[in-house]
């Protein structure tokens, strides 16, 4: 068969990502949803311990992320650019100044959540904790929009997909992080069951039908397997221990699947941008 | 309206930048020969390092495909005997083989007028420029290779280590130093056939439309122009005359400017954020 397009070479560029991205995407997205569940348990007047165990991880999470991104730019000295301008067509220009805003939030509000003293401060540490908590969905959900906008065909393909799994991914990462810590209110529970409840069936829903063209790297070659095998461990695995009663297992399983699912991603990304085919089916009259 | 010689915009001076007159180029197949001046002038003007000397195998194209390096890129197609006139004989000088019809095209950026690595350039180093090209600043770029995959044409990449300049975005630059000084870009000037022309936009985008009724009058019913127009990307200043299909090419059929997406995804994310607080603030609430 003659090989597609132009010699069978590729129509879009590949990313340049490499393994700081999906580690990111890891990350930033569990600090985001460990924020708004610091948030949800400060609001509802759960133990303190908890809420600041929950602020703690976000603010980790918010100083490691820039990190990771900052050693991924092609030009690392000049990651202040980031800050340059603000564009709201720009995914990664909202993604920055989120996690920049995010960041300035949760910092302080984890060390005032600790150490501050006397009602001013603790007014304060509730509205940066408001502030950061809000964000923090965001800052967990836009890395689908980053992908969702681009023209990697597998990436558009699923831009309404995107936001939802990587934020549920994020939040049974957060959830899972804190019953690893040592917290195990029953609500963390239902948050994990909840979330690995969502990574079955978007799973499910990513093998059931015959794969699209633009589909074909979520189901064959090197990123089909990552992303079976993030999916069987977010996913079924991890919902079938936490029914038995194995909390920390359920856990630890969500946690590998979610950071190997973003991996698989980029790789599928990466598989799709490479296969001319697939450009032309994503970018073909209706 | 083709060879005008010295009075065509491909060697006169000019004051496009200043009068902030739109600006384009119509490369044509019909008149490239394939001798590659546009992709050397490209590389010498620009000081564009060499970006690998690959043997393709596969074709009589070892460059491959436009890169960080790469800002002019002569496709040297092989269409079978069906699509016209214009024929070569067998290349191993046996009987069985078909004959076919040569095709070269020198493919460049678009300058999309919605161009999706404009809009995905997170620290505003790419532009538009008074003559309606795209840029991109090399003194502001950090090199996030976010551009790379917004770009719907595969134009624009991220130059790799060891080179000059590594881990910055490039592209073509429409020559903006040369039009700057009111000279015209160096693969229009050096372009022995005038397949590349480069004038006014609406100039360029008029002698486009009547070389494909031209070259359709001559017995090439499958010509068409390749500008974008009536897709998301809106029009590109860079326009093509293709034969046959664009595909072939390795051009999409119907470009789409990855900002059409957003809707979509951002809407996924606000509710996915919505419903995630509220969850776990219920889940807090009721546990």
């Amino acid at each position: 068969m003659k090989p597609a397009g132009y010699y069978g070479l590729p129509v879009v560029k590949p990313p340049v990502w490499t393994w700081e991205i999906p580690v990111y995407f890891f990350v930033g997205g569990l600090a985001g949803m460990a924020e708004a569940i610091a948030l949800a348990a400060f609001s509802t007047g759960a133990e303190l311990e908890l809420v600041r165990k929950a602020a703690w991880v976000a603010a980790a999470g918010a100083g490691v992320s820039p990190i990771l991104l900052v050693m991924d730019l092609g030009r690392p000295a000049r990651f202040a650019n980031m800050l340059r301008v603000f564009k709201w067509r720009s995914a990664m220009s909202v993604g920055a100044w989120t996690l920049a805003v995010f960041g300035a939030c949760a910092v302080p509000a984890a060390l005032l959540l600790q150490w501050g003293e006397g009602r001013a401060l603790h007014a304060v540490a509730a509205l940066l904790l408001f502030g950061a908590g809000v964000l923090g969905p965001l800052l967990a959900t836009y890395t689908g929009v980053l992908l969702a906008a681009t023209a990697i065909p597998v990436w558009s393909a699923h831009r309404t997909l995107l936001p939802i799994h990587f934020g549920a991914a994020a939040l049974g990462s957060a959830a899972a992080v804190l019953e690893l810590l040592g917290s195990r209110p029953p609500a963390l529970s239902a948050v994990g069951i909840a979330t690995a409840i969502v990574e079955t069936m978007i799973g499910a829903a990513l093998e059931i039908g015959r794969a699209s063209v633009v589909d074909r790297p979520l189901r064959t070659g090197r990123s089909g397997n990552l992303m079976r095998a993030a999916a069987v461990l977010t996913g079924p695995l991890s919902l079938a221990l936490r029914l038995v009663g194995a909390r920390t297992g359920g856990g630890a399983a969500f946690l590998f699947g979610a950071l190997l699912s973003r991996f698989a991603w980029i790789d599928a990304g990466r598989c799709s941008a490479l296969d001319p085919e697939a450009t032309f089916a994503s970018q073909a009259p209706p | 309206m083709i060879g005008d010689g010295i009075a065509s915009a491909n060697q006169r001076t000019h004051r496009f930048v200043e009068e902030r007159t739109p600006v384009g180029f119509f490369t044509d197949p019909t008149l490239c020969i394939g001798c590659k001046a546009c992709e050397v002038a490209c590389k010498e003007w620009n000081g564009l390092p060499e970006d690998g000397f690959v043997f393709s195998g596969t074709s009589y194209d070892n460059t491959g495909a436009l890169g960080a390096s790469t800002w002019r890129h002569v496709l040297f197609l092989e269409q079978d005997q069906s699509r016209g006139p214009q024929l070569a004989g067998p290349m191993s000088g046996g009987e069985g083989e078909d004959p076919f019809r040569w095709i070269f095209l020198s493919d460049v950026c678009k300058h999309c007028e919605h161009a999706g690595c404009l809009e995905a350039c997170p620290t505003g180093a790419i532009v538009r420029t008074e003559v309606g090209s795209v840029l991109v600043q090399d003194d502001v770029c950090n090199g996030c290779g976010y551009c790379v995959v917004s770009c719907p044409f595969g134009v624009v990449d991220r130059r790799p280590q060891p080179l000059p300049g590594a881990g910055g975005a490039f592209k073509c630059t429409f020559c903006y130093d040369r039009q700057a000084s009111g000279l015209p870009p160096a693969c229009a000037k050096v372009c022995p056939t005038e397949s590349i022309q480069f004038g006014p936009l609406d100039e360029i985008t008029a002698r486009a439309a009547r070389r494909v009724e031209d070259v359709r009058a001559l017995g090439y019913a499958d010509a068409s122009l390749y500008d974008a127009r009536g897709t998301s990307v809106g029009a590109t200043r860079a326009v093509f005359l293709v034969l046959g299909s664009p595909e072939a090419y390795g051009l999409p059929a119907d470009p789409v400017v990855p900002t059409v997406y957003l809707r979509d995804a951002w809407t996924s994310s606000l509710l996915t954020s919505l419903v995630a607080l509220a969850g776990v603030i219920a889940a807090f609430a009721l546990l």
